[in-house]
């Protein structure tokens, strides 16, 4: 086992978007970029792709991404397309947030799935701490997360029905025979939607 | 506690509602006797669906929520939501905010200072775990006169919602300088004193050292920050690496693990961790008096570039129409790295708030790090990780 190399020792070079991109599109060339309005970068790739793009991300010594920050898992119903002529995605989308302890680098990779049934291969064995984030986002969002050692409900009891952060979600009325509906009280999204 | 047995093996319900584990934790614990063999974290007792609120509420509204999410450093927590909303509008040249002098240098202030009151409690609440009572209330002293200060400029003890988008909520109370300049004096004495007491103390260390060492590659891959990970001997300290606010204009060292506890220890032990906490503790001190030697002085008007505290007028017009699009922003807080990952449609309520925390993720490494150790140890594991559950389920 190889220390994690200090900051007094020499750090590697941190690489821009484009170097990091240009490479994992030789390795899996249906990888895309993706760009927000407000200039945040990452990169696409299919989600069968996502257990070796990750391997492949933590492996490369350039780029060495050997901790995952975040993995956050979005629901696009919603969300305004960029084109109104385009039909609006309704997909669900998991956000991987990089970061290299070695070269001190981020990157973001993006998986979008259809909402009807999304999976992905689950990256566990390559992010340790991703058996708790995959956890998450199958309780919350129902992202199944394939060949994960213990894929429960982690926050919600395990008999919820439902994933309470996707867009389209239907509080429920009762719970275990308790009345969670309050006189007067709706259940529509929030006071201001 | 329940029990069940199978064979040999014991299954102990370790919690919820158990002195040792801060918070409402159950541990499923598979034991051969004394020694644990498995041990499953249940979480969720306590979660309160911040997440989903945060999809309900405008951007502002959003603050008093952060409190709750880590209610023992809500400070830092109201600072890593706010810079997120402020790196989110910076990407605009529209809703760019000019966040004056004096806001940026209070902001730093009071992120350490609850950062020492956070390291406070976890450090007296493991010598508490350990069996030793004394040194409880002389850490949590101290945490109090921070709690005086606090009061008497935002109003509240524990849950402040001080910072807002824009700067802080109000100016430092008059004779605040002078105040904490006289506590910082005292802190250092009483961290002498605490050190005596307990830190150098043969059976608290001998209680500690060796116990549940976590190497440098798992602390990295199970996604532990602060000072968890640097107990392990990792040097990734984000106010340094990834400096945001203005913390590149503080001197101050990151504490690094490096088997204090002797031939006994091991990098990366629960020793190792309680040290690395005691160290930043005295590196914050640094860092507030640096901010106290450059803080601008008052100028009495709310939005002056350089005196004042907060430019709400021209937040509340950014925050009605911010940018489309996304941000992760990450900050060093007193339990490791706090991100928000926001997603905005352009309105005035966010799309998607996603929290991470340095507590969930330093749950999912118990299972991999528990087998082997023995019942006790467990207390000293939970203890050494600085766990708060309110942040663990959201």
């Amino acid at each position: 086992m190889s220390p994690v190399p200090s900051r007094n020792q020499s750090r590697g070079k941190a690489q821009e978007f484009e170097a990091i991109f240009a490479k994992v599109l030789v390795r899996f060339p249906t990888a895309k970029t993706g760009s927000s309005p407000n200039g945040a970068r990452w990169i696409t790739v299919q989600p069968s792709e996502m257990l070796e793009v990750a391997r492949f991300l933590k492996a490369a010594p350039e780029f060495s991404f050997d901790s995952l920050c975040c993995l956050t898992g979005v629901d696009l119903l919603k969300y305004p397309a960029a084109d109104k002529e385009q039909e609006p995605c309704t997909d669900i989308v998991c956000v991987y947030d990089l970061h290299s302890m070695a070269h001190n680098h981020e990157l973001r990779v993006k998986s979008s799935m259809p909402r009807e049934n999304p999976a992905i291969p689950s990256v566990e064995s390559v992010w340790g701490v991703a058996s708790f984030f995959e956890r998450e986002a199958f309780d919350l969002l129902g992202v199944s997360f394939l060949g994960h050692h213990d894929l429960r409900r982690l926050l919600m009891p395990q008999d919820w029905i439902g994933y309470p952060l996707r867009k389209d979600y239907v509080y429920p009325e009762t719970y275990g025979g308790v009345e969670l509906k309050r006189e007067g009280q709706t259940f529509d999204s929030g006071p201001y939607k | 506690m329940n029990i069940e047995r199978d064979g040999d093996y014991i299954t102990l319900s370790m919690g919820p509602h158990h002195p040792a584990t801060h918070g409402v934790l159950r541990l499923e614990v598979t034991t051969d006797g004394e020694v644990i063999s498995a041990c499953k974290p249940d979480i969720g007792y306590l979660h309160r669906s911040i997440e989903k609120i945060g999809e309900c509420l405008e951007w502002y509204q959003f603050v008093p929520y952060t409190d709750r999410v880590d209610y023992v450093c809500s400070m830092n927590s109201n600072h890593a939501w706010v810079l997120a909303v402020e790196s989110l509008l910076a990407t605009s040249p529209e809703t760019k905010l000019q966040i004056p002098e004096r806001a940026e240098y209070i902001r730093i202030l009071f992120a350490e200072l609850n950062r020492i009151s956070s390291h406070m409690v976890g450090l007296g609440s493991i010598t508490m775990d350990m069996g030793a009572f004394t040194p409880f209330l002389h850490a949590l002293s101290q945490r109090e006169y921070i709690n005086d200060v606090f009061e008497k400029t935002c109003g509240a003890r524990l849950t402040y919602n001080y910072m807002c988008v824009g700067g802080v909520n109000r100016d430092l109370h008059a004779g605040a300088e002078a105040e904490i300049r006289e506590f910082l004096t005292g802190l250092e004495k009483a961290m002498k004193d605490f050190n005596r007491l307990i830190s150098t103390n043969n059976i608290f260390k001998g209680r500690l050292a060796g116990v549940a060492a976590v190497s440098p590659e798992d602390a990295v891959s199970y996604g532990l920050v602060g000072a968890n990970l640097r107990g392990s001997g990792v040097d990734f300290d984000l106010r340094r690496d990834r400096p945001y606010g203005i913390y590149d204009r503080f001197e101050f060292d990151v504490p690094l693990g490096r088997c204090y506890a002797g031939s006994k220890g091991k990098l990366g032990d629960c020793y190792d961790r309680f040290v690395v906490r005691l160290l930043e503790v005295l590196e914050s001190i640094r860092i507030c008096r640096q901010v106290l030697d450059q803080m601008p002085p008052t100028s009495g008007k709310e939005d002056d570039p350089v005196g004042g505290w907060c430019v709400a007028k021209a937040a509340q017009k950014s925050l009605r129409k911010p940018p489309v699009g996304e941000v992760y922003f990450r900050t060093e807080n007193p339990r490791g790295e706090t991100g928000y990952h926001i997603v905005s449609d352009g309105t005035k309520i966010p799309y998607r708030v996603r929290i991470r925390t340095g507590s969930f993720t330093a749950l999912s490494i118990f299972e991999k790090l528990t087998p082997g150790l023995m019942i006790a140890d467990l207390v000293a594991l939970i203890g050494s990780f600085d766990i708060v559950l309110p942040e663990v389920d959201r």
